[in-house]
C-alpha cells in the first residue's frame, strides 16, 4: 500500500526527529556527561564546589549572602553586591531587577505589602547602609540624604508649562523632613501615601543635589547584577570595606589587602572583562588565616 | 589599561578572529553542503527515516518538508512539556501549563528560544536536553538548510531542483553543529559550565543560610544555544549565570560562537555562485552594520545617560562584575545582530538609547549578520529589493548575481520583507487595545518599550526581552507564540518560492547595463536601503518608546 504523499513526508518527519532526539538530546548530552567524571573536569562539571572543615559550603562560582537571618550584613566577612535572585543569591530563583533607568517613583501605600521601590531609591538606600557600615560618605547624585531617590512632582498651572503651584517629593512621607525647602519659591510637600501624583499631572523632575560625582561607594555596591548570583565584587568596593574586616577580626590591613589580590582575578588575556574579586573564596580564606575572634 | 580600551580591544580581537575564520570556515560549510559522499552514519540515518538522498526537491516539496519537520517538532515538544512529571529526570517539576507548552515548542522550533518562564523552576533536565537542545540544533540546520536552497535558486539554471532538505537536515547537523559542538562543549566546561544530572546540592552558607546549587547537563546546551543562534538558557539568567558563563573568556567564546556561521554563510554564497565577491559584498554589508551597533551600543552604554545610571556612577545595574559595562554591551549588540537572544546582563536596565539598540538591531531584521541561514537569506532579499530599487532610479534592468529580477521575484521579496513589521506593529498595537501592556513592570515610555521589545522579539526570532513585563499570562503566551510561527514560516515559504523561481530561470550574462553588486557602491546601497526601510517603518513606534525615555 502506497501512503498519500503528505502523509509519508510527516512520517518521514516524525522518523526524523527521533532519530535526531537519540542522537542529539540522549547520546551527545550523556556523553558529555561521561566525559565530565574525568579527574581535572570533574570538580568544574560538579559546580566547582567548594568546602570548609569537610563541609560543602557553596560553589567557588555562585556568590552568596553573608548576612545574619535578619538581613544584617555580618561584619566580619566581606559583602557581596546586591542580588534580585528570590531572597538574595538564590539559583533557584535567578533574576535581575528588570527596572528601567527611569525608575525613579516609589510608590507608598499604607499597606507596606503594596509598596514598591523604584530603582533610584533602592540605589540610594544602599548606597547610605554601606556607607554606613563602613564609615564613608553614603550621598549620591539624585539621593536623599535620608536614603531615597530625590524626585520632586511639579505641578504647573498650565500643565507642562507656566508657573509652579504645588511641589511634592515623591519618596519622602512623614516624618522625614524634604530634601528641599523650597522649588522655584513654592515650599516643597512631603509625599501622602497612597496618592499617585505622577497620574495627578506631577511632572517627574529628579533633582541632582550636591552630592560628589564619584561617590565613595562604588557602583557594583549599589546595584544588582544580571544574574543575581555575581560571585564578584570589584576591587574598589573590597577595598572599602577592607578596614572594617581587619577591625573586626584583630587583623593588620595590609594583610587583608594582601588576601584581596589573591583573590582578584585580572582580565583574560589582559584585555577581557573586568578585575573582580571573588567573595566568597576571599571569606573562606579569611576564615582560615584570620579566625574571627 | 582603560576600561575602554580593554572594551575596545575585544570587539577589535572578535573581529580579527572572524575575519581569519570566515573563509576556511565557509569554505568547509560549503563541501558540507554541496558535497555527496555519505559516510556510514548518515547512510543509517537516510535509511531510518525512510528518504532517498539522492532524489532532488522542487521548491514545494522542499518547503513542504521543512513544514512537515517543524510541526512534528512542535507536537512532539508540547508533549514532552506536558508529560514531563512523568519521565526521568523531572526533578519534581509540574507538567508545563497549556499555554506556556504551546508558547515553548514554538519558540524553540522557530529558533527564537523566547522564554516566559525561568528554566531552574519549570524545565527538567530530560526535556531540556531531549526536547529543546535538540530543536537547537535541528532549528539551526533548518534556517542554513533554507538559506542554502535559496543560494541553489541563485546557483542553478532551467531546473525545478533545490536540492534534498532531509540530506541538507542530516549533513548539516552531522558535519558542522555536532562537531563543534562536542569540542566548545568541552572547552567551556573547562571554563566552569556544568555538565551534570544533579537536581540540585542543598548546602550551608559560610553564615549558616542555605542554598541550592543548581546542576544540569548545561554546557552541552549551552554551547549550540550560541552556534546555533538560539539563545534559550538553561538558566532563566541565561548566560549573565556563573554556571553558563563563567568567565571573562567564555564571554568571548560565546560572542564568537553566536557570529561565527551567520558570518561565514556569505562566504558560502560567493563560493555556490561561482563569484566569491559577491559574498565578500554581502559580509561587507553585516559587517558595516554590526560595527556600527556594537560601537553605538558601547558608546550608550559607557555614557551612561539617566537619571539612575548618573546617580549609579554607571549603567551597572543588571551587569555582572567580570563582564562590566563595554563586554555586556558587546554581548547584548552580538545577540540581537543575530537572531541569538541570549543575553548577558539585562536590556531592561540599560540607558534608554543603549536599551534601544538591540531593539533597532532587531528591527533591522536580523541581518547583521542574523540567525544562522535566516541572516544569509534576509540579506539576499534586502539585496533584491535593492537592486529593485537601483533599477528604478537609473532604467536598469534589475539583475542580481546573473538572474533578472522580475515581478514575481520583487512581489515575493516585498512580502517577505512586510511579514515581520505587520507582526511586530500590529501585535504591539493590539497589546495596548486589550489592555494586555499593563503587565510590564515599568511604567511611561519604559513600558511601551517593554510592549515593543517582546513582539520585536518573537516576530523575528530573536527571543531576547525586556524581561521587566510578565509574559506567562494565556493572551501573551498565544499571542508571541502566533508571532514566532508566522514570523519563521511565512518567510521561509517565500524565500523557497523565491528560490524555485530563480532556478527556473537561465542565467543572464552580465551586460552594460548590469549593476555591479561586489563593488562597495553597492554595499553602501544595500546598507542605506536597510536602514532607510527600518527608519520608516519602525521610528514612529521608537519615538514613543526608547526615544522618548532618551531625549
Amino acid at each position: 500500500m502506497r501512503l498519500p504523499n503528505w502523509l509519508a513526508q510527516h512520517l518521514a518527519a516524525l522518523r526524523a526527529l527521533l532519530v535526531f532526539t537519540v542522537l542529539l538530546g540522549l547520546a551527545y548530552p550523556l556523553a558529555l556527561v561521561a566525559v565530565g567524571r574525568v579527574p581535572g573536569l570533574a570538580e568544574k562539571a560538579d559546580g566547582s564546589l567548594v568546602a570548609a572543615d569537610g563541609r560543602t559550603v557553596g560553589s567557588a562560582l555562585i556568590g552568596q549572602s553573608f548576612t545574619d537571618p535578619d538581613g544584617n550584613p555580618v561584619p566580619r566577612y566581606f559583602q557581596s553586591r546586591p542580588s534580585a535572585a528570590g531572597d538574595g543569591y538564590d539559583p533557584t530563583a535567578t533574576a535581575a531587577s528588570n527596572l528601567g533607568p527611569e525608575s525613579v517613583v516609589d510608590t507608598i501605600s499604607n499597606d507596606p505589602e503594596e509598596s514598591t521601590r523604584s530603582l533610584l531609591t533602592q540605589v540610594c538606600a544602599r548606597s547610605r547602609a554601606v556607607g554606613e557600615l563602613d564609615g564613608v560618605d553614603g550621598r549620591r547624585p539624585y539621593c536623599t540624604v535620608d536614603g531615597v531617590g530625590a524626585v520632586l512632582a511639579v505641578f504647573r498651572a498650565d500643565g507642562l508649562s507656566g508657573p509652579v503651584t504645588r511641589v511634592v517629593s515623591v519618596n519622602q512621607v512623614a516624618p522625614a523632613t524634604p530634601f528641599l525647602t523650597s522649588y522655584e519659591g513654592v515650599p516643597v510637600e512631603l509625599a501622602q501615601p497612597g496618592e499617585d501624583y505622577v497620574a495627578a499631572g506631577g511632572l517627574v523632575t529628579p533633582i541632582r543635589g550636591d552630592a560628589p560625582a564619584d561617590p565613595a561607594v562604588p557602583a557594583d555596591a549599589v546595584t544588582a547584577s544580571g544574574s543575581g548570583l555575581d560571585p564578584h565584587i570589584s576591587p574598589a568596593y573590597a577595598e572599602l570595606q577592607v578596614n572594617r574586616v581587619a577591625r573586626e577580626r584583630d587583623a593588620d590591613p595590609a594583610e587583608i589587602r594582601r588576601l584581596v589580590g589573591e583573590h582578584t582575578t585580572g582580565r583574560s588575556l589582559g584585555f577581557m572583562g573586568e578585575p573582580g574579586v571573588n567573595v566568597l573564596e576571599l571569606n573562606l580564606a579569611l576564615d582560615r588565616e584570620f579566625p574571627a575572634r | 589599561m582603560t576600561a575602554t580600551t580593554a572594551g575596545v580591544l575585544f570587539i577589535l580581537s572578535l573581529v580579527a578572529a572572524l575575519v581569519a575564520v570566515h573563509k576556511p570556515f565557509g569554505d568547509y560549510i560549503y563541501r558540507v553542503v554541496s558535497g555527496s559522499e555519505q559516510s556510514r552514519m548518515e547512510r543509517g540515518i537516510y535509511r531510518l527515516v525512510g528518504v532517498n538522498p539522492a532524489a532532488e526537491q522542487s521548491w514545494g516539496v522542499y518547503a513542504r518538508s521543512v513544514l512537515a519537520f517543524s510541526a512534528v517538532s512542535i507536537l512532539f515538544l508540547y508533549g514532552f512539556m506536558r508529560l514531563q512529571n512523568h519521565l526521568w529526570l523531572s526533578l519534581g517539576l509540574d507538567p508545563v501549563m497549556t499555554h506556556g507548552a504551546w508558547n515553548t515548542a514554538v519558540s524553540f522550533v522557530t529558533n527564537t528560544n523566547w522564554q516566559w518562564y525561568s528554566g531552574e523552576s519549570t524545565m527538567g533536565h530530560l526535556v531540556q536536553m531531549a526536547g529543546l537542545a535538540v530543536q537547537n540544533f535541528v532549528s539551526a540546520a533548518v534556517g542554513i538548510a533554507v538559506a542554502v536552497a535559496l543560494v541553489r535558486g541563485f546557483a542553478r539554471s532551467r531546473t525545478g531542483d533545490l536540492g534534498n532538505f532531509w540530506v541538507d537536515l542530516t549533513r548539516i547537523t552531522l558535519r558542522i553543529l555536532l562537531p563543534i559542538s562536542v569540542l566548545g562543549a568541552l572547552v567551556l566546561m573547562a571554563g566552569g559550565v556544568v555538565q551534570n544530572l544533579s537536581a540540585g546540592t542543598e548546602i550551608t552558607t559560610l553564615t549558616g543560610g542555605s542554598q541550592t546549587i543548581t546542576g544540569g547537563p548545561v554546557a552541552s546546551q549551552e554551547v549550540i544555544k550560541e552556534l546555533g543562534t538560539n539563545g534559550g538558557g538553561f538558566y532563566n539568567a541565561n548566560s549573565s549565570h556563573p554556571f553558563e558563563n563563567p568567565t571573562t573568556w567564555t564571554n568571548w567564546l560565546e560572542i564568537f560562537l553566536l557570529l561565527v556561521i551567520p558570518f561565514s554563510l556569505p562566504r558560502v554564497f560567493g563560493r555556490m555562485v561561482g563569484q566569491v565577491r559577491q559574498g565578500y559584498a554581502i559580509a561587507a554589508v553585516m559587517a558595516v552594520l554590526a560595527l556600527a551597533s556594537i560601537t553605538l551600543t558601547n558608546m550608550f552604554e559607557l555614557t551612561g545617560n539617566g537619571t539612575v545610571p548618573q546617580a549609579v556612577g554607571a549603567a551597572l545595574e543588571g551587569k555582572e562584575v567580570r563582564f562590566d559595562v563595554s563586554n555586556s554591551a558587546t554581548f547584548a549588540a552580538a545577540t540581537t545582530l543575530t537572531s541569538t537572544g541570549a543575553v548577558n546582563s539585562f536590556h531592561d536596565s540599560y540607558t534608554a538609547l543603549g536599551g534601544m539598540m538591540p531593539l533597532v538591531n532587531m528591527m533591522l531584521g536580523e541581518v547583521a549578520p542574523g540567525g544562522v541561514g535566516a541572516g544569509l537569506y534576509g540579506l539576499l532579499i534586502l539585496a533584491v529589493i535593492t537592486v529593485f530599487v537601483a533599477g528604478l532610479m537609473v532604467g536598469r534592468t534589475p539583475e542580481y548575481v546573473g538572474k533578472k529580477i522580475g515581478s514575481r521575484e520583487i512581489k515575493l521579496a516585498s512580502l517577505y520583507f512586510l511579514i515581520t513589521p505587520a507582526l511586530v506593529l500590529i501585535g504591539t498595537a493590539a497589546a495596548f487595545a486589550t489592555g494586555n501592556n499593563s503587565t510590564a513592570l515599568n511604567v511611561g515610555p519604559h513600558a511601551m518599550s517593554e510592549v515593543l521589545y517582546a513582539f520585536t522579539s518573537a516576530s523575528n526570532n530573536n527571543g531576547s526581552a525586556f524581561a521587566g513585563i510578565t509574559v506567562s499570562t494565556p493572551w501573551w503566551n498565544t499571542a508571541l507564540g502566533l508571532c514566532m510561527l508566522l514570523g519563521r514560516f511565512l518567510p521561509i515559504i517565500f524565500v523557497l518560492a523565491l528560490a524555485g523561481s530563480l532556478a527556473r530561470q537561465q542565467p543572464t550574462p552580465a551586460s552594460e547595463g548590469t549593476l555591479p553588486t561586489h563593488r562597495p557602491l553597492f554595499v553602501g546601497m544595500v546598507v542605506g536601503v536597510t536602514v532607510i526601510l527600518v527608519a520608516l517603518t519602525f521610528l514612529p513606534a521608537l519615538a514613543l518608546g526608547p526615544l522618548a525615555e532618551g531625549l
